[in-house]
């Protein structure tokens, strides 16, 4: 049996001999239609398989892809007249989140996002997209800004979980994720999420607590990373590929669990294959959103959020 | 004794025995036993070895130096609500398994035989020195007081309830952070428990957090740090990462102090630190100056 990579492999062979043929034709004036389309056919068998045969620890790693676009590509692409504002106003600016301000279509909003970095050089410098408490309150600084100007706020998920250093535990990072949780919940303005690679508990948790969140077919979102929930509780980290098993991280499982409130296809291979087409598909849902969302009174979205996260958790009373 | 002897240098005067690691002396383990060893426990922190009964009559704090022995849930409230005056809510709330994760239901059961609690938080009304108040003591003791759906339900219900009838909420954190076995479901109990602490707050409810040992991840990250005061009892742990996962990632052994709730007093996330035998009276005089004149 193939691997997905032995796949994607194959199907990159069969786009070339495609091509080939496609200029012999052009060339030499030969019809290879019949050709191509059999190669095309055989190219959409070996796509069906990897859909099929893909497993949560397939949409680990793909949520993990280098090329994977982030969020300040997901900015760019989607939004108009960005303007990217920095900093918490008590300590610094962490550069594992960006925000600002920007507009789409005819919404001026607020946009904010955990950013990763799109090179070794940028993860660096992005710090591999682990936000640091000052990148949570710089994120509920622009949030509040947001609330007072009634701009609705948008928000990308992409984090392997909040930074853990001793710098993150002396600034307290555990007091300011559990302020955003709180502050979110009172937001009088919708806010829309979407998790676009990795979300890592309560560092992605700490900018979700959202009216609607999607969630991109190849990202995940759990309570921890499989490495780090395999070496909790098996005390073996190497374990991660069977914790994937388990979790429950993938977009499915989470809308099964109505955790989410839908999933944005990707092609084959991941968002970085055709970035157009998985972003228009961001910038749709967007704009629908926005449309239904900004037609509520403010009571009545602050209340439906809250209901929202009133209703997780199972349970039952026994006696 | 031959008189040239006398003059010699290193006549020995005494004898000394050699003392093994723990700085006791040789032997002086086997003199002790006359009493069996279940009465007796080592202090971790100094060695001492205490009566378990005396060490309960002083509060679960060792006699010697001082240090706090971590307590379940019933003796804690034994130590902080008035005598008689605890009244539970949702005593028999359980977990269900989200993840159908192997053996969950056999592990929360024989939990739950050891403890005589349904899950990893205690909550209902009580009075303390004549205030009342709703109350919530979670319990190291069961599953590392880790917050699966019934915590963080108890914990909600209880926040509503302190909402619905105008009382104080005082809540004593414990825990290990969110319940691995529950998944995503754990995770969404940070949003729902601090969702609801924002409406406790914007209608002006008092709500005092003690942090006790250990409290981590993602209860730190959610109702423990939300207090309008908090209050760490001498000594606990508090932090969000655990403390090896940071060992490991900045390769460097971290002091003792670290992630104490001394140590975030001088990082200024914490109100006020106080012993166990203090905790009682300072919860009181914090509640009755807000108070309202009747």
């Amino acid at each position: 049996m193939m691997t997905i990579r032995e796949k994607e492999q194959k199907i990159e062979e069969l786009n070339l001999k495609i091509s080939e043929l496609k200029l012999i034709e052009e060339n030499e004036g030969i019809d290879f239609q019949e050709q191509i389309e059999e190669l095309n056919d055989k190219i959409k068998e070996i796509e069906d398989l990897i859909v099929k045969e893909m497993t949560p620890w397939d949409r680990v790693l793909t949520s993990r892809e280098k090329k994977r676009p982030t969020a300040l590509e997901y900015i760019q692409e989607i939004f108009e007249d960005f303007v990217e504002l920095h900093g918490d106003r008590y300590f610094g600016d962490d550069k594992a989140i960006v925000g600002g301000i920007a507009r789409i279509d005819d919404f001026k909003v607020t946009v904010i996002g955990e950013q990763k970095g799109m090179n070794t050089k940028d993860n660096i410098y992005r710090n591999f997209g682990m936000p640091a408490p000052e990148g949570y309150r710089k994120a509920l600084r622009l949030m509040k800004q947001a609330e007072k100007f009634n701009r609705p706020i948008i928000t990308f998920i992409d984090t392997p979980g909040a930074f853990c250093g001793v710098s993150a535990e002396e600034r307290g990072q555990g007091e300011a994720i559990a302020r955003n949780l709180m502050e979110m919940a009172g937001l009088k303005v919708p806010v829309i999420s979407f998790i676009i690679g990795e979300g890592g508990s309560g560092g992605a948790l700490a900018v979700a607590v959202s009216d609607k969140i999607y969630m991109l077919e190849n990202s995940i979102y759990g309570v921890l990373s499989p490495e780090g929930f395999a070496s909790i509780l098996w005390k073996d980290g190497s374990r991660a590929q069977e914790a994937a098993d388990v979790m429950k991280i993938t977009a499915e499982d989470l809308a099964d669990l109505k955790i989410i409130d839908g999933i944005i296809k990707e092609p084959v291979g991941g968002a970085h294959k055709d970035f157009k087409k998985v972003s228009t598909s961001v910038k749709e849902i967007i704009l629908s959103e926005l449309e239904s969302l900004t037609k509520l009174n403010k009571s009545e979205l602050v209340n439906k959020r809250y209901e929202r996260f009133r209703a997780f958790g199972e349970f039952k009373i026994v006696e | 004794m031959p008189i040239g002897e006398l003059f010699r240098k290193n006549y020995k005067y005494i004898e000394l025995t050699k003392k093994n690691e723990a700085g006791k002396l040789e032997g002086e383990e086997k003199a002790v036993p006359s009493i069996p060893d279940d009465l007796l426990i080592k202090c971790p922190s100094c060695s001492e070895k205490l009566y378990k009964e005396a060490l309960a009559e002083n509060m679960y704090c060792c006699t010697a130096c001082g240090h706090h022995f971590r307590i379940n849930a019933r003796e804690r409230l034994q130590e902080i609500a008035d005598e008689g005056s605890f009244e539970e809510i949702d005593r028999t709330m359980v977990s269900v398994n989200t993840l159908d994760y192997p053996e969950y239901e056999k592990k929360i059961a024989s939990y739950q035989e050891k403890s005589g609690n349904y899950d990893g938080v205690v909550t209902g009304t009580c009075s303390i020195e004549g205030h009342k108040v709703v109350i919530g003591v979670m319990d190291s003791t069961f599953m590392m007081g880790s917050m699966g759906s019934v915590v963080g339900e108890k914990i909600t219900r209880a926040i509503e309830m302190a909402d619905a009838e105008k009382l104080p909420l005082v809540i004593f954190t414990a825990s290990g952070g969110a319940r691995m076995q529950e998944g995503i479901m754990s995770l969404m109990q940070m949003a729902k428990t601090s969702s609801a602490l924002k409406r406790f707050s914007d209608n002006g409810g008092l709500y005092i957090t003690v942090i006790t040992d250990p409290t981590t991840g993602g209860v730190t990250a959610s109702f423990a740090m939300l207090g309008d005061i908090i209050i760490g009892e001498k000594g606990a742990l508090i932090g969000f990462a655990g403390k090896r996962v940071i060992e490991q990632t900045i390769k460097q052994k971290l002091p003792d102090e670290f992630q104490t709730v001394e140590f975030l007093l001088e990082h200024g996330f914490i109100d006020a630190i106080a012993p166990r035998e203090e905790l009682k009276e300072l919860l009181a005089r914090i509640l009755s100056l807000h108070q309202e004149v009747q």
